[in-house]
């Protein structure tokens, strides 16, 4: 469905005065979604997650230049077609109930999604009432305005107005946070059904509890790069690969909450090799020269060399 | 490793980058474009001084020409010349006016935000009733009551242009006095005077310069727009508009240049002064400084 | 001792009561937490406590003291969002400065890298920004410190080392914390009692 193969984005950013700079925040960066599967894409704050959702659906800004390829149904994502698809073939569920219009009643939003996805005018109405029920938001929500629905039903708002157009991606930015778990494992089912029912579903978080609750791959990321897409029994079962990826798991506070210290390199001043050596504790002088490329290891891709099959 | 030097000492650095394609640049080109152009039809009077302002006779209702590039008026007086001292005197009340208005405005704009409760209902009431004017007619008005005359075209730009700008800065308090780090940089043990220093004062100054820059064509427009309607400055003050309202006159005699050609050069003035004014916010506003 | 009595706040007459009748004891050294869905007033309670608020009935005291109104305040805040704790036309010195120079060992238990001092804040991940936000809330005069959410934005990583510093820290100087979170592992984790909200 989605394919992104060394996806690279930079920024020309000012300085002081007139003094330019590039920062290089996605560097070899790559993603497989296929339909009926639920990606989560796991990192830190400016590991890049937000920004290669904003690159897929081509709203990156102006001064920004991206390399590498973006297929979507095997097709190269240009930025016509990004303009064509966007909210059509390709949905995003925003992080913030503040992205509904709180002047207008929500089933109107619903409704205008639908329109704007290109359902046929005179199925819209059935449309919208099918996804209100699936949601479980009673008829008399429709006329409703934001802030007269509870948050949880909100949230069932966000994701009816990304599913109504019946898109075959779904992109979740970072939907549940700081949510109680309740609203949290709510919502993470809401994406369970929608991969179920034939889409792809990319769920972008922080919070990588909240991802292996409901992801067949967890996509991990750190500062702009893929570091490992392992397969989601692979945290239970002590099968993961990359050595963050294990650190993350580790310092989950129910299991040894034991942190790598350090932080993400800056984007203005990469390492020359991999950009996890300066705080691995595998790191050999191999690791400091030269970038480390995609490979499968036990049968997912992960970026180390010192990785063992 | 480079040592690092402060960029203060080396000022050419802060100009090496300098090139059109840089976003930047352009703005400051533009910047100074606009500098240039206020600067001359402010100082231009000081450097022709009074040539062409006497009357020639002989000369009247002349056409545009190489001699007279504005033509001549029913005296026989360079147009290009009583245009520029026109403006000059015009941009100059504009200033002043604009400047007043725009203390004022900080002024009450900061008091009511700060001192809140009654002051601050009374102000933003006052302020409300003031716009929900119309502008001309407050502006008539209050001329009127001065006694009109210069005094009283000064006091009716002055009162009449201090409320937005006053709204926007008294917004922009309550903001910042409502955010995490102006409460928090006083439970760090800092006085309110540090904060007012070092977190409310950097913020508003660039809205406030940016606000006073766009305030200078409004106050310029309705020193214009009054003294045309014979309210303002006295005939025997060559301002911009007592230009424009006499020219009238001489409209269906056919002597289009003698209202048209200063007409433009006031619009240009005006149209300086808001891209000034939109230029140096988008430097200065952090939001729109890196687009 | 950090107490608060019979607490309870509204933002007027006209609004209901956001918290009623709350009580809260936090000893030095001691980690408290504070469980309990978002809407139950858990903010109130720690804006109320570090005085942000000022409670409608009822009372806060440090040691058998009320809070002070002016110098630097024994009960620090630090908030879920840190990019909205720090002025966004400072560098990262001068927010540090602010909380009057923090201790270089808890920058290094940090793991706050010097490069960063002369960075402004929007050039940092949020991680970052959050561990300049704990270092400049733990000044010498902090006896008592609220995480209001603390660690919610930040992956599993940045949080568990944040809260390792944290920890060592608060141990060494006999701080006393609340921990106001939604999520029950880490205050099993982190705390040594749990207060429930429901």
């Amino acid at each position: 469905m989605l394919t992104v193969q060394n996806l690279s984005v930079s920024f020309t950013q000012y300085d002081t005065g007139l003094t330019q700079k590039q920062l290089t925040v996605i560097t070899d960066l790559d993603l497989h979604v296929n339909a009926r599967e639920v990606v989560a894409v796991v990192g830190s704050s400016g590991s890049g997650k937000s920004l290669l959702a904003h690159a897929v659906l081509g709203i990156l800004p102006h001064n920004a230049q991206i390399s590498g390829t973006i297929l979507f149904k095997g097709e190269p994502l240009t930025r016509q077609r990004q303009a064509s698809l966007r909210g059509k073939a390709i949905a995003l569920i925003p992080q913030s109930i503040s992205y509904l219009d709180p002047l207008m009643p929500v089933g109107r939003q619903v409704h205008q999604a639908a329109r704007r996805a290109g359902v046929a005018t005179t199925d819209i109405r059935q449309r919208v009432d099918h996804t209100f029920s699936r949601y479980e938001l009673a008829s008399t929500v429709k006329q409703q305005y934001p802030f007269q629905v509870s948050g949880g039903m909100a949230r069932r708002v966000l994701v009816a107005t990304a599913a109504v157009g019946q898109a075959d991606l779904i992109i979740a930015d970072e939907p549940t946070p700081g949510l109680h778990p309740d609203l949290v494992a709510e919502t993470l089912n809401h994406l369970r059904q929608l991969a179920s029912a034939g889409k792809g579903v990319i769920l972008i978080t922080h919070d990588l509890e909240a991802a292996l609750q409901v992801a067949d791959k967890v996509a991990v990321f750190y500062a702009g790069t893929t570091l490992e897409i392992a397969i989601a029994e692979d945290f239970v079962n002590g099968n993961l690969r990359h050595p963050y990826t294990q650190a993350l798991w580790r310092s989950l506070p129910q299991n040894e909450f034991i942190p790598v210290p350090g932080a993400q390199p800056n984007p203005d001043a990469l390492p020359d090799g991999c950009l996890f050596s300066d705080r691995c504790p595998l790191v050999t002088d191999a690791c400091l020269t030269e970038r480390p490329s995609l490979r499968l290891v036990r049968g997912a891709p992960v970026r180390c060399i010192h990785a063992e099959g | 490793m480079k040592l690092s030097m402060p960029a203060i000492a080396n000022p050419r650095s802060r100009l090496q980058g300098f090139s059109l394609n840089n976003r930047r640049s352009r703005t400051l080109l533009l910047i100074a474009l606009c500098l240039v152009v206020l600067g001359v039809l402010l100082l231009g009077t000081y450097l022709i001084g009074q040539a062409g302002l006497d009357i020639a006779l002989s000369s009247r209702n002349q056409p545009p020409s190489f001699a007279h590039p504005f033509g001549t008026d029913w005296l026989g007086r360079d147009m290009f010349s009583r245009t520029l001292h026109g403006l000059s005197l015009s941009l100059w009340i504009g200033l002043l006016t604009a400047s007043v208005s725009a203390v004022i405005a900080l002024a009450i704009g900061t008091l009511s935000a700060t001192l809140g409760g009654k002051v601050d209902a009374a102000i933003t009431w006052l302020i409300d009733v003031a716009l929900s004017l119309p502008h001309l007619v407050l502006i008539i008005l209050v001329a009127f009551a001065a006694g009109g005359g210069v005094r009283g075209l000064l006091l009716a730009i002055i009162i009449t242009h201090w409320m937005s700008l006053a709204r926007l800065l008294r917004a922009e308090v309550l903001q910042l006095k409502s955010s995490d780090y102006v409460q928090l940089s006083s439970k760090l043990g800092r006085s309110p005077l540090w904060i007012a220093r070092h977190h409310l004062l950097p913020h508003l100054l660039p809205q406030f310069l940016v606000g006073l820059i766009l305030l200078f064509p409004h106050a310029i427009l309705h020193e214009a727009g009054l003294t045309f309607l014979g309210l303002g400055l006295p005939p025997e003050i060559p301002a911009i508009g007592i230009i424009l309202s006499e020219s009238m006159r001489y409209l269906s005699a056919g002597y289009w240049w003698l209202a048209v050609l200063p007409g433009v050069v006031l619009l240009m003035a005006v149209q300086a002064f808001d891209i000034l004014g939109q230029s140096v916010r988008a430097l200065l506003d952090p939001k729109t400084s890196q687009g | 001792m950090l107490k608060g009595e019979q607490l309870s706040f509204r933002y007027s007459p006209h609004h209901s009561w956001v918290l009623q009748d709350f009580n809260i004891q936090i000893a030095p050294s001691e980690i408290v937490g504070l469980l309990g869905p978002s809407g139950f007033g858990k903010t109130t309670v720690g804006k109320l406590l570090a005085g942000y608020l000022a409670p409608t009935s009822g009372s806060v005291t440090v040691e058998g003291q009320p809070l002070p109104t002016r110098g630097s305040c024994p009960v620090q805040l630090v908030f879920q969002h840190p990019e909205l704790a720090m002025n966004p036309r400072w560098r990262i010195r001068q927010v540090l400065a602010e909380g009057q120079s923090p201790a270089p060992e808890l920058l290094q238990a940090l793991s706050i890298d010097s490069s960063w001092l002369s960075r402004w804040t929007h050039e940092l991940s949020g991680g970052e920004l959050q561990r300049i936000a704990v270092a400049r809330s733990l000044n010498a005069h902090t006896r008592y410190l609220i995480a209001d959410e603390m660690t919610a934005m930040l992956d599993a990583n940045t949080q568990a080392l944040i809260w390792q510093a944290v920890l060592d820290y608060v141990r060494q100087h006999e701080i006393g914390m609340l921990v106001i979170s939604h999520e029950a592992p880490l205050l099993k984790r982190v705390c040594d009692r749990i207060i429930h909200i429901e």
